[in-house]
Parts: C-alpha cells; sequence; structure tokens
C-alpha cells in the first residue's frame, strides 16, 4: 500500500512554511527534495567514516573507500547496468554528457556524419552537440515535433540512416513531460550501427530504467532531481565504450603509473574520475537509491501516474484559460505539467503561487528552442514527486483560478 | 494569500495599466539609436528605436516589451520618462532608478524626474524579480555608452 502521508513524514522541508502557507513543492523536474535517511546518511559520513578513497592503508580510508564503492554498486543495480565498473561518477547529467563528447566523440565523429537529437532535449543534451558537430563538419539534426510535444515519428527513417553516428536523446522531457520511445529508437539506430545516449535526468528519478532492457550505449543521471544530494551524478556506458575510449580529465587517481614524461590509465571506472571524487554526496546518492527502492520505482511512477491523470482532470477546469503541453495521456508523461497562457506571464503566475506557499517553475526550463517551438517564451511547470498529493494538486488549481482572475479583471 | 504585498506588487494601477497597454508601441522607421536586452534566465525582451532632435535629446521613442508584467510596464514608463532629456540626462534617470530599486528613497525633485516609474517600489519585497524592472534600463544604457564611444 502506498502511504503517501508516511513517505511525507520523512522530508522534513515538507513541513515548512511558506509566506504561513504550507509548502507545497511541485518543483521537482527542477530538484527533489531530501529524506532524512539521506541527510543521516550524509551526516553520518562525516562524523564516523571522513576520509579519501583509494589511498590510504588506514582503517578510515578503506572504509570509505567501501561506503564510496558500494554507493556504485546501488547505482549499478538501480539502472540493471552488468557491473559497477560501467558507472562513472559525476557531477550531474551535464557533466556526464560533456564527458562523452569530449571523448568518445573526439574519436568517433568525423565530417559527414550525423548526430541526431530530439526536438525537447535540454540545453545540456543539445549545446554538447552543436559544439562536437562544429568542431568535427559533422551535422546535427533534429527529429521533428508533433502537435502534442512529442516526436514526429513519420519520417523518422529519413532521419535514422547509415550517417548517423550518434542518437542522443531525452528519456523523459523536463519541458514538458513527454516520455519518448527510447527503446523502439535505440533498436532503430542500433540496427543503423550508430552508439545510443539517453539523458535520463527526469526519468531515473521517476520510473524504472534498464540499460540492458533499453539496450542504449551511454545513459546520464543527476543525483539531485531523485532525493540525493546536488553535485553529484552518473555516466553509465557500456565497458567495451568506456574500455576505448580516452580519459576525459587527467591527474591523481586515474592513472595507473606515472613517469615524468608519461602516464597509464588507471582501471575502469577510476580512468574517468581524476582528483579526489565528490565521496559523501556519492553515499548520499547511494541512500537515495536505497530509499527509492525500498518504496520502489513501479510503485513511484504508479502513484505519480494517477497524481498526473487527476491533475490533467482537474485542469480541464481551466481549459480555456489555458494552453497545455505534452501528451494528454498520463501513461505517455511523466508528472510534469507544463501551460501556458496569454493573458499573464509564466513570470507573474509564479509569483503569485509562491505568495500561496506552491513552488513552481517558470521560464523556459533550459528548453528554449522546445518553447520556441510550442510558440511561446516561456512556459509555468508543475511537476510531481512520490510524496506529492490530490490536496496539492487542488491548491495549484484554487491558486491558479485566482491569479488568473487577480490579473485579468483585477478582481481578489 | 499574502495578498497585500501582492497588491504592493501588481495592485498598482500604473503597471497594470502599463503592462496592458504599453506606450510609445509605434516602433520608429530609421531610428538614430536601436537599444535592445535579452534576459536569458527568463527570456524577456526589450526593443527600443529612439530618435534624437538637434540639441541631442530624446525627441521619439518606439517601445516593444516581451515579458512579465514588471518586465513590460518598466520599459513602457521609461520610454515615456527619457523623453526631452539628452543622453546624459537620461543616464542620470537610470542612475536614480537603479537606487531606488535598491532602497535609495528619491528625493521630490528626483521623484518628477523618475515619473510613473516611482510606482516600482512595491518590486522591491520581491528581490528575484528587480531584473525584470531593471532590464529596459540596461538595454538603454548599454546603448547609450556604445554611443558615447562612437562620438568625437
Amino acid at each position: 500500500m502506498y502511504d503517501v502521508k508516511k513517505i511525507r513524514e520523512d522530508f522534513p522541508i515538507l513541513s515548512r512554511k511558506i509566506y504561513e502557507k504550507p509548502l507545497v513543492y511541485l518543483d521537482n523536474a527542477a530538484t527533489s527534495q531530501t529524506p532524512r535517511q539521506v541527510i543521516e546518511a550524509l551526516v553520518d559520513y562525516y562524523e564516523n567514516s571522513n576520509a579519501n578513497v583509494h589511498r590510504g592503508v588506514h582503517h578510515l580510508s578503506q572504509e570509505a573507500t567501501d561506503l564510496y564503492e558500494s554507493a556504485r554498486v546501488k547505482v549499478a543495480k538501480f539502472i540493471n547496468a552488468r557491473e559497477p565498473e560501467e558507472i562513472v561518477w559525476t557531477r550531474n547529467t551535464t557533466e556526464s554528457i560533456n564527458l562523452v563528447a569530449h571523448t568518445w566523440a573526439q574519436e568517433h565523429i568525423g565530417p559527414g556524419d550525423e548526430i541526431i537529437v530530439t526536438p525537447m532535449e535540454h540545453h545540456s543534451n543539445l549545446v554538447p552537440w552543436q559544439k562536437v558537430a562544429a568542431d568535427k563538419g559533422a551535422t546535427l539534426r533534429i527529429l521533428p515535433l508533433a502537435k502534442d510535444a512529442s516526436i514526429d515519428l513519420s519520417d523518422i527513417d529519413e532521419y535514422i540512416t547509415p550517417r548517423t553516428k550518434l542518437l542522443a536523446m531525452v528519456h523523459m522531457s523536463n519541458g514538458v513531460g513527454t516520455i519518448n520511445p527510447v527503446k523502439e529508437l535505440t533498436a532503430k539506430a542500433k540496427k543503423m550501427g550508430a552508439t545510443v545516449l539517453v539523458d535520463a535526468a527526469q526519468s531515473a528519478p521517476h520510473m524504472p530504467v534498464d540499460v540492458i532492457d533499453l539496450d542504449c550505449d551511454f545513459l546520464a543521471l543527476s543525483g539531485h532531481k531523485m532525493l540525493g544530494p546536488t553535485g553529484i551524478g552518473a555516466l553509465y556506458g557500456r565497458r567495451e565504450l568506456l574500455e576505448e575510449m580516452d580519459p576525459f580529465l587527467t591527474g591523481g587517481e586515474m592513472v595507473l603509473e606515472v613517469w615524468y614524461d608519461r602516464a597509464t590509465w588507471n582501471d575502469l571506472p577510476m580512468k574517468f574520475e581524476a582528483g579526489t571524487p565528490n565521496i559523501a554526496d556519492a553515499v548520499g546518492l547511494g541512500a537515495a537509491v536505497d530509499y527509492l527502492q525500498d518504496i520502489g520505482m513501479e510503485n513511484i511512477r504508479d502513484h505519480e501516474i494517477q497524481l498526473t491523470r487527476y491533475a490533467l482532470e482537474a485542469f480541464k477546469e481551466l481549459e480555456e484559460e489555458l494552453e497545455m503541453f505534452g501528451p494528454s495521456d498520463a501513461e505517455k508523461r511523466g508528472g510534469i505539467l507544463s501551460f501556458h497562457t496569454d493573458a499573464v506571464h509564466p513570470h507573474d503566475l509564479g509569483t503569485f503561487l509562491d505568495r500561496d506557499g506552491i513552488a513552481v517553475r517558470t521560464g523556459h526550463h533550459c528548453t528554449m528552442p522546445l518553447m520556441r517551438s510550442l510558440g511561446v517564451i516561456a512556459s509555468a511547470r508543475a511537476s510531481f514527486y512520490l510524496y506529492n498529493t490530490e490536496e496539492e494538486v487542488d491548491a495549484l488549481v484554487d491558486s491558479l483560478k485566482r491569479a488568473l482572475r487577480y490579473f485579468t479583471d483585477g478582481a481578489k | 494569500m499574502a495578498q497585500n504585498d501582492l497588491d504592493e506588487l501588481y495592485g498598482n494601477d500604473l503597471i497594470r495599466d502599463h503592462n496592458r497597454n504599453p506606450r510609445n508601441s509605434a516602433k520608429l522607421n530609421s531610428p538614430d539609436l536601436v537599444a535592445d536586452a535579452v534576459n536569458p534566465f527568463c527570456g524577456d525582451e526589450a526593443h527600443f528605436q529612439i530618435n534624437l532632435d538637434g540639441q541631442g535629446r530624446v525627441s521619439e521613442v518606439g517601445y516593444e516589451g516581451v515579458g512579465c508584467a514588471i518586465c513590460r510596464s518598466a520599459g513602457s514608463m521609461l520610454s515615456e520618462v527619457i523623453k526631452g532629456h539628452t543622453l546624459e540626462g537620461v543616464e542620470e534617470i537610470s542612475g536614480l532608478f537603479q537606487d531606488m530599486m535598491f532602497g535609495v528613497e528619491p528625493s521630490e525633485e528626483q521623484a518628477a524626474l523618475l515619473g510613473d516609474l516611482t510606482s516600482m517600489t512595491g518590486v522591491r519585497a520581491f528581490p528575484i524579480r528587480i531584473k525584470c524592472a531593471l532590464l529596459a534600463w540596461s538595454a538603454i544604457e548599454d546603448r547609450i555608452s556604445e554611443h558615447q564611444r562612437r562620438q568625437p
């Protein structure tokens, strides 16, 4: 039985008041809140086990190393990687994608090659490929957008061809919530010999993600969107690819042997982890994964589908005022509602909601080209997580109704 | 809802009015100066065309703003208050406005120069929105300093 009330008790921040109103936190696509279990893991690490990893012979160093590496095992299992060596710690999804752009892509993308992305990429999975394409004389191609803000697949075979070297795609759109058919597109791309990178920043926190089932080559995620601390993320890479790739950053930890004039690289995954890593936050992310798996990713996904369905229904009251983006079927989207009205700018809506204690994101959500394709500059976005409730959706709709009235006819 | 706070920001009739009916919205053809600014964080935009008379005073302004109520109304108010001033005078008003937004109360004489912009003081209670009020001025200031560098 999914007990949202009990889950909420694990999140100290959710009992906060904002302007004397209970906090209604609906900005989970930007960052998620942190359960006590993760905070305690961080405190416990610093109070009892803090030391540098993979270095000392002393007891604490071994303890820190064990904690750090067991967090890697947890993340590997979480996304069903074959082995923990396929998980490289990074700061976040952006760094994970840049790692691939600065290593693998440098060797494998050349003049005339094509890189394919979806029309709803976060800037972090678009700008690195713009730069690789420009530097290498390759072409960046954008899949077309369908009316419901999903990918228009009608001409997909014109896009994914033997010229395709890389398909880089977001699993769940942070801008509009669309869940893309990653598995099907990966299969198509692989048939053409392409490599596939999946941006799982939004999907990994909210639904089961299985790299073997998806059959992708790379997958990137961020800890802070899945109940973990900021500053820690991960890149999954298939072992064969990681083995043959050059290092990203160089220095300590990533080397095996060093002479004055040369060095040899350490084994996976340390080859990609130069310098003292973010040990504590990796441990914290491990605790977040434990927490998520205790509840179960299927259960979290079901909760969010129900909540999204409830919200889509509740928003029908506002359908004359608000334009909603993304698929209308809750099964085909994440718990992200993105909406727009010509009557009130998203920032003005956001300020009004804020004074009701409701936190939503307003702006372009780091997806400026997508917003432009939708014909708007910015939208307001409410995004759910495992701890959100139907009462919070009601509060959102009620506040939105009053906001619309306030800005359009001045009534209070 | 903390309506009083919101009213300080939005309840002000001047802000609402400028947002709904921006002044000087006719675009000028072949203006003497063009000034544009975009806030990369939110995508808000301010666009100005300015004509100067023989004495170097602002004679005509065209303004178009895309964005939130604060941003649009600040730009509209700006388009009114700069008329009749030299570029140095415009810079002075810009300085007064920034001072006011960061807490300095204008004198009576300064308030007269600021015109409708004095209604923006409510925005100070929303620090994150101050940049919305300043976007239009950043466009004008950048353009003026560039213009002055080019003058002999």
